[in-house]
């Protein structure tokens, strides 16, 4: 096994890009990260994406975006894991680059989601979760992360205004980031009286609907400086399961694929949750950034929630978190959001992240998919 | 939903027909023969009674397309007395009435209808138990 480290990153703004295909958001991701990876030879391009064939009617995705990015012959395959798609390429781009059988690899997340209409993009959405024995019974994904909080809201007697901060922060971080998809500071009274999407979960505990692609290019850590001044090296890469139906969970409040993923993770690293500097977690719904803080050892269990209302949670806190505004504020293009995240750990750990840097050397991207069926974990490090 | 789709799942639907690992004695809804507690084969059919209460619930006002002529609806996890817990809608009952710990019971009720010229889905819904004072 060869150690692995990110060479290149880009990403295109998270919006709605009326005037942007599913191809020309890949191929603008693609190209900026191998840009600012000083173009190496790149062999193989790995491509998360969930939802492509509901919302454009385009599968056979890789190889559509290898050959526009003028890469047309290269090896070229997609990985899904319905929202963890985009942490499941760079798994697979990390798998190949680790092993030996590639030295060079881009991975990319792509989603395009605007050009279907809000109920098309609901159902397409829900196909993350049980078809035969959940969506069957017009349950939505919100509604599935409703339950989640109501049953959390119930169990450890918190209401739902303790969830505001994790919102709130996640609007105030994306201010700074030129590529958020909002740039609106959120108040407490407007998360109060946010209007309701699934009871508990309001359009404020919910991330956007939105277009995006993220990439990051990789290579042997033992090459990397021939290609980038400023490596990140990927020091743990880990992803575990679970049942994709929340019904069949024995514990509904516990995120074990998280805690699993975050384990194996910690392992490979040889470090703990107290030794992250930041931790760029699946903030898709407010229940699900406690939940996955609980998951991934920042707090016991019922407390995820106190991090948020104690400010912990903010970029001089304890454990900063959607640091340049998470799923919330940056925005959720579904298959491209662990790009995303990725990639934001890495203009961090590279001292890039203009007004919301963290003083940091070792950082936590934690991505979910569906209600919790496949968590992906990945630990990286400052190469200064 | 796609008529063999609808047929294949017919007996869950309309009966709750679960299944019973003969090794340990755990009841699944679903079935999925395997065990998921002791990994031993399960493909012994059980029926589950249709009893339980509440474990959590939503309120669903903005729905997946082909539900959105029923909002709001709410939705449950039902913990049933045989020990598994079930997605479900709930019906004949008012929003503001659910709570966590509500005793329930399972009815057939229709779920959604594929367009006007489509088939209708039949399934388990959930409603507050008419007997529950005599049963706690
Ligand atoms: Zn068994």
């Amino acid at each position: 096994m060869r150690q692995v480290s990110i060479i290149g990153i880009g990403q295109t703004k998270v919006d709605e890009h009326w005037d942007k295909s599913f191809r020309d958001l890949g191929v603008d991701a693609v190209l900026a990260a191998i840009q600012d990876a000083g173009s190496p030879p790149v062999e193989a391009l790995y491509l998360g994406n969930m939802l492509a064939g509901q919302l454009t009617g385009q599968e056979h995705t890789a190889a559509l975006v290898a050959d526009y990015a003028g890469y047309r012959g290269i090896e070229a395959l997609r990985v899904e894991a319905a929202c963890a798609a985009g942490s499941s390429a760079f798994r697979v781009g990390y798998m190949a680059v680790a092993s030996g059988l590639i030295d060079v690899a881009v991975v990319v997340g792509v989603e395009k989601m605007t050009d279907m209409l809000g109920n098309e993009v609901t159902a397409a959405l829900a196909s993350a979760a049980d078809a035969d024995y959940e969506v069957m019974h017009g349950v939505s994904f919100v509604a599935l992360n409703a339950l989640l909080m109501r049953r959390y809201m119930y169990e450890h007697q918190v209401e739902r205004a303790a969830f505001a901060n994790f919102a709130i922060n996640a609007h105030r971080n994306a201010m700074n980031n030129p590529n958020a998809m909002f740039h609106a500071p959120l108040s407490e009274a407007a998360f109060g009286k946010a209007r309701m999407i699934a009871d508990p979960v309001s359009l404020l505990d919910s991330a956007p609907i939105c277009d995006g692609a993220a990439a990051a290019v990789i290579c042997p850590t033992a090459r990397a400086r021939e290609f980038s001044a400023h490596p990140v090296h990927v020091r743990a890469s880990a992803v575990a399961t679970d049942s994709l139906a929340l019904h069949d969970r024995k514990d509904l409040l516990f995120l074990q694929a998280g805690r699993l993923s975050a384990q194996k993770a910690y392992a490979q690293a040889g470090a703990g949750p107290e030794d992250m500097d930041l931790f760029e977690l699946h903030d898709a719904f407010t229940i699900m950034s406690a939940l996955s803080l609980e998951a991934a050892g920042f707090a016991p269990r019922g407390q995820g929630v106190r991090l948020a209302q104690e400010g912990e949670i903010f970029l001089g806190g304890r454990i900063p978190i959607s640091t340049m505004g998470g799923l919330k504020g940056r925005g959720h293009p579904v298959g491209a959001t662990g790009m995303y995240q990725i990639v934001e750990l890495a203009q961090q750990l590279r001292g890039e992240a203009g007004k919301n840097q963290v003083d940091c050397r070792l950082g936590m991207a934690q991505n979910i998919g569906g209600s919790g069926g496949t968590i992906i974990t990945h630990i990286f490090e400052s190469a200064d | 939903m796609h008529i063999p789709r609808q047929w294949r799942t017919r007996d869950q639907r309309l009966s709750l027909m679960g299944e019973v690992c003969p090794k340990c004695g755990v009841k699944l809804f679903p079935p999925r023969d395997v065990c998921p507690e002791c990994s031993g084969p399960a493909k012994e059919p059980f029926a589950l009674s249709g009893r339980g209460a509440v474990y959590s619930y939503s309120t669903v006002y903005h729905a997946p397309e082909g539900y959105e002529s029923y909002v709001p609806y709410t939705v449950a996890l039902v913990r049933l007395e045989e020990g598994p817990m079930v997605t479900a809608q709930l019906t004949d009952v008012d929003k503001e009435q659910v709570a966590i710990g509500m005793p329930v019971e399972m009815v057939t009720r229709k779920i959604a209808e594929d367009g006007e010229d489509g088939a209708i889905l039949y399934g388990y819904k959930f409603r507050p138990a008419l007997e529950a004072g005599a049963a706690c």
